[in-house]
Order: structure tokens, then sequence, then C-alpha cells
């Protein structure tokens, strides 16, 4: 099987969540990476070091700069004459892309595979991940989006696949980029994060939040995250959001602090290596997941461990 | 400009999926069924879009069971103008959903549809970006904010690292995202009102749309298992075993 994995990049350099989505593809057969935007050399050449990658396909275009699904979806189903299966990771710009893909291939795409069980079966979460299913596709060709928690990251070294040039593509002249808001952080990405601090509505505030949350995830060199909550009750934006409506995370280690682990938020964070929670209420069931439980004050417990730590 | 705003019936956000015991899917027989919260969502912001003058008609669309129709009257209770009911008792996948609505878009000629990202029992997120793909509109995937400005509307969206903002010539696909708006409760008269707006009731095979799956589903079973570890006594106990893990500043 020939497949065509997205290359999920910030213009300079090769996004982590491509890397799963490699070790996915490996799976299932050759892999063949498409690099879309506007002037992706660099990442191109970056991709192309990436273990066990057999081709990169750039399309370099003004039109691609900005993932625009009306522009990119039509140059993915054209590649898609001579690859059997396109597989993304399950991102914003994955989720964004990847379904219109399959709609322009008349495939009915399988959404955020947890593995590979056979040439067209897989495994995903349904009901916010409360039950897996193992599904089995009839489709020709295979349109796929990858959580990227679920599988290993490819090396980033190693590999010598080709560079080629794809031509054509152009603007739909439907959909214009107007601006992002970004926020920028000297922290690692939550999605990649080896330790997560996150806070929840316990905290009661903003300004709690960092006081409380910000010097431990400091101290430890960690992401900052929240629960639903937490972002709701407006002490921290949107994209700290860990939870199955948010990010889902699987670091080293994470901290649940002042989290209740209402479903929602432990669908997010379920599969970390290590949970700790801190809460004063002993029934949580953030504490039926966690490896190290303390009941306590986070107001005094939080600083005290970041002081000892 | 007309809106449209496909709605789902699902198991309620509120209670616990139960996954039966013959690994063929989730118990849904005497649980809480109610429309899909992102599907609320999507409701509200047309019925805002009417308040604000852009919208001058809401057409609500749910494809499946006859109970769909509770769904429809909750939506037509909420502000939405009718309702087309597409009934079947099959599962449709988002392919197939994407499809009669394409269908039924073409007969209805609306200014902006807006759907759910996703529906919270399969989780697919795929219905909007596929009826994006069929209709060859262009598409406001994860919104936060939605401006109708003349022929073309503004869509923030909430991505990865925080918002982008994309511009979109109407007619247009919008999914939304939680924090678009917090939709409204139905009034007692309001839905009183509902049961004599206009609900039709249609069929895939109406619209000339094949529902067979095109994905089988194998089996459905419950995650792993993740047990409780240990409860500390207090901060230099938890620190001990924090150390002990290679974790310290």
């Amino acid at each position: 099987m020939k497949t065509l994995v997205w290359v999920e990049h910030d213009g300079s350099a090769v996004k982590d969540a491509t890397l799963a989505v490699v070790t996915a593809a490996s799976k299932l057969g050759e892999v063949h990476l498409l690099v879309a935007g506007e002037g992706v050399d660099g990442v191109a050449r970056a991709a192309s070091e990436i273990a066990g990658v057999g081709k990169v396909h750039v399309a370099d275009n003004a039109a691609f700069g900005h993932n625009l699904p009306e522009n990119v979806a039509p140059l993915i189903a054209d590649l898609m004459s001579s690859h059997d299966a396109f597989l993304a990771p399950a991102t914003t710009t994955g989720k964004n892309i990847a379904p219109r893909v399959a709609a322009l291939l008349d495939v009915m795409q399988i959404s955020e595979i947890l593995s590979v069980e056979g040439e067209k079966s897989f495994t995903r979460p349904i009901y916010a991940g409360n039950a897996i299913a193992t599904v089995e596709s009839s489709d020709a060709k295979l349109v796929l989006t990858v959580r990227g928690t679920a599988f290993d990251k490819a090396a980033t070294s190693g590999g010598s696949g080709s560079i080629e040039a794809v031509g054509g593509g152009s603007d739909a002249g439907i959909s214009s980029f107007v601006g992002a808001e970004i926020a920028k952080q000297d922290r690692p990405e939550l999605t990649s994060a080896k330790i997560i601090v996150s806070g929840g509505r316990a905290l009661g505030s903003s300004e709690k939040y960092e006081e409380v949350i910000v010097p431990l995830a400091d101290k430890l060199g960690a992401a900052l995250g929240a629960s639903r909550a937490a972002v709701d009750a407006g002490y921290v934006p949107n994209d700290y959001q860990v939870g199955q409506t948010g990010k889902i995370v699987a670091p080293e280690v994470y901290f649940a602090i002042g989290i209740s682990g209402a479903i929602q938020h432990l669908a997010g964070m379920k599969d970390s290596k290590t949970i700790v929670a801190i809460n004063k209420d002993e029934d949580a069931p953030i504490f039926q997941v966690a490896d190290f439980g303390l009941v306590a004050d986070l107001f005094s417990a939080v600083p005290e461990l970041t002081g000892k730590i | 400009m007309k809106i449209l705003v496909p709605v789902k019936r699902v198991l309620d956000y509120n209670v616990k999926p139960r996954v039966k015991s013959d690994g063929t899917g989730v118990d849904l027989a005497n649980v809480k069924m109610s429309m899909n919260p992102f599907d609320e969502i999507g409701v509200e912001e047309a019925i805002r879009l009417k308040e604000k003058g852009v919208a001058t008609e809401i057409v609500a669309v749910s494809i499946g069971p006859a109970k769909a129709q509770e769904t429809l009257r909750t939506a037509l209770a909420m502000g939405a103008d009718r309702a087309i009911l597409v009934q079947t008792d099959d599962a449709v996948e988002p392919l197939a959903i994407a499809k009669i609505l394409k269908a039924i878009a073409d007969a209805e000629q609306p200014g902006l549809v807006i759907l759910g990202k996703q529906a919270i029992d399969d989780d697919n997120n795929q219905t909007g970006q596929m009826l994006a793909a069929l209709t060859g509109w262009a598409q406001g995937t994860f919104a936060s904010a939605v401006n109708v400005d003349g022929d073309s509307v503004n869509v923030t969206r909430e991505v990865d690292g925080g918002l982008e903002t994309v511009k979109l010539r109407l007619p247009a696909i919008v999914t939304t995202d939680l924090r678009l708006n917090e939709p409204r409760y139905a009034s007692l008269p309001n839905i009183m009102k509902a049961k004599s707006k206009p609900l039709d009731t249609k069929t895939p095979a109406d619209y000339g749309v094949d529902t067979s799956p095109r994905v089988k589903v194998v089996k459905v079973s419950e995650p792993a298992a993740r047990s409780a570890g240990i409860k500390v006594a207090d901060v230099d106990e938890l620190v001990a075993k924090l150390k002990a893990m290679g974790v310290h500043s």
C-alpha cells in the first residue's frame, strides 16, 4: 500500500504531530509525505530526513500558505490517484482538511485512529473515549486521521526520502486568511510536553492560576493546561483546555490540581504515564485514575510542592 | 438569507455510556437522548443571526429515527422556523449525511449551513467539512465567532495554538466549537408554539442517497481501565515519589 502523509509544519519546522502519523502510515505500507505551503524548502528537507520516508511531494504555492482546505483538499485528492491511503494528524489542521479530501474521493473517513489492526481495520475512540470501536473500511481508498498520543514518534533523522515538486494548485477564490492570534509561550506545547501542570475550577480566579499553577510549571519546565471548567470560567485561554473537546495529551507526568475529574477531562489525559492529583475532596473522581493522590488544600500544598521539588 | 441547521439526536451528554455486553455498540435503550450539544450551539447562532436581522429563515434538519422529531421540536422551540426530518432507522455515516444535506442545500439555497463540529456519540468531526466539499463552498470549522458582512462571513476558528480568522464567500459552511455562544433554553410558550410549526418528513431515497455503510463496526469494547494508585500523606511524600521517578526542577 502506498500512503500519503500530511506534514504539519509552521513554515520552518515539521511539527511533532506528523511523526506519529508517519509511524501509523508505516504500518500500512510505503510512506510518502506531502509538504504544502509557501517557501517550504527547509520543511521539505527536514521531512525527507524522517526515518522510513520514501518520497516527499512538495507543493510550494502561495495558495497553500495558510492550509486553507478549499485550496489544499483538491491538491491532495489529485495526488491520491497514485496513493492508497491519506493520513493526517488529528490536529485542528488535519481535522479541517481530511474530511474535505475524503468527500472529494467519495470515501468515508476513519477519524482519530488509535491502532492499525489490519490493512483496512483500525480502532478509534467513540463517546469521548468511553468506548473503543474496531472498524473496517470497505472503500477503495483510505482517509484517516491519527491520534498523536497513540503512536510512537518516528525518528527525525536517518531517512533519505527523495524530494519531488508537485506542480499546479490554485486559489479557489472562496476563502482567505485574515489573521491569527497564536499564543506565544516560552513553554513546551501541550500536546508534546513531557510534564503538564493543569489547574481546575477550584483555583477560583485567573490570578490564583497565575500564582499557584504557573510557578510549579516554571520550576518543572512543564506545559500549562486546564480543565474545561477553568477555561469556561475565564481563568485561562481556551487553547489551555485538556479534555475530549480540547486537547488530548499523554505526557510522562500530568498534574491535575483542583480538578475534580469529569469524564470529559479524563478522556483527554487518562493515557498519561503518571497522574498526580491534588484536591481537597477525597471523593473526587480524579483520584480513581491518579497514581499519586494528595488530599489537601491546593493553595497551601502546591506552593509547598513548588518549594520542595 | 436562509440558514440551514442540521441537528442530531444523541445520548445525553450527562449520561455515562455503557458498552453492550455483546460488543455490538453502546446501550441506547431507555436512556435519555438529547440534541447534540454542538448542534444546539449551531441553532443558537442561527437564531442570533436572525435576531440581528442577518438571517430571515432558519430551517432545522435531522437525519435519523422517528424520534429525531423531538430533537427538531427542540430546535423549533428555541427559534427555528421549520424543520425537515429525513427519517431512517439505519445508522447513517457522515458521508451519506453530507450527501443528503447537499441535496437539501440544493433545494433550499441557504446562505449558511451551521453544524456542530462533531456529534458526541461517534466523535467523527467530518460532516461539515464533507458537505463543504460536496457543495464546493468554503468552510469555517471550530468557530468561536461568526460575523456576516455583505456577501462574505468572517469566522474565527479555535485552532491548536490559539485563534485564526478566515474570510469566506457566501454561501458557506460553519461548524461550531464550544465557546461560540451559550444556547438558550426554550420557554414554555415557545415549546407550545413549536408544536404547530411545519415539520416535513422525507426519506434518504427522496434525495437519491444510498446510505449503506462504508465502514463496518466489528466490535465496540470498554477502554482499558486505569487503576487508582496510592494516596500520599503529605507534600513531602509526594516530592519523594516524584524525585524517585526523576521529576524535579
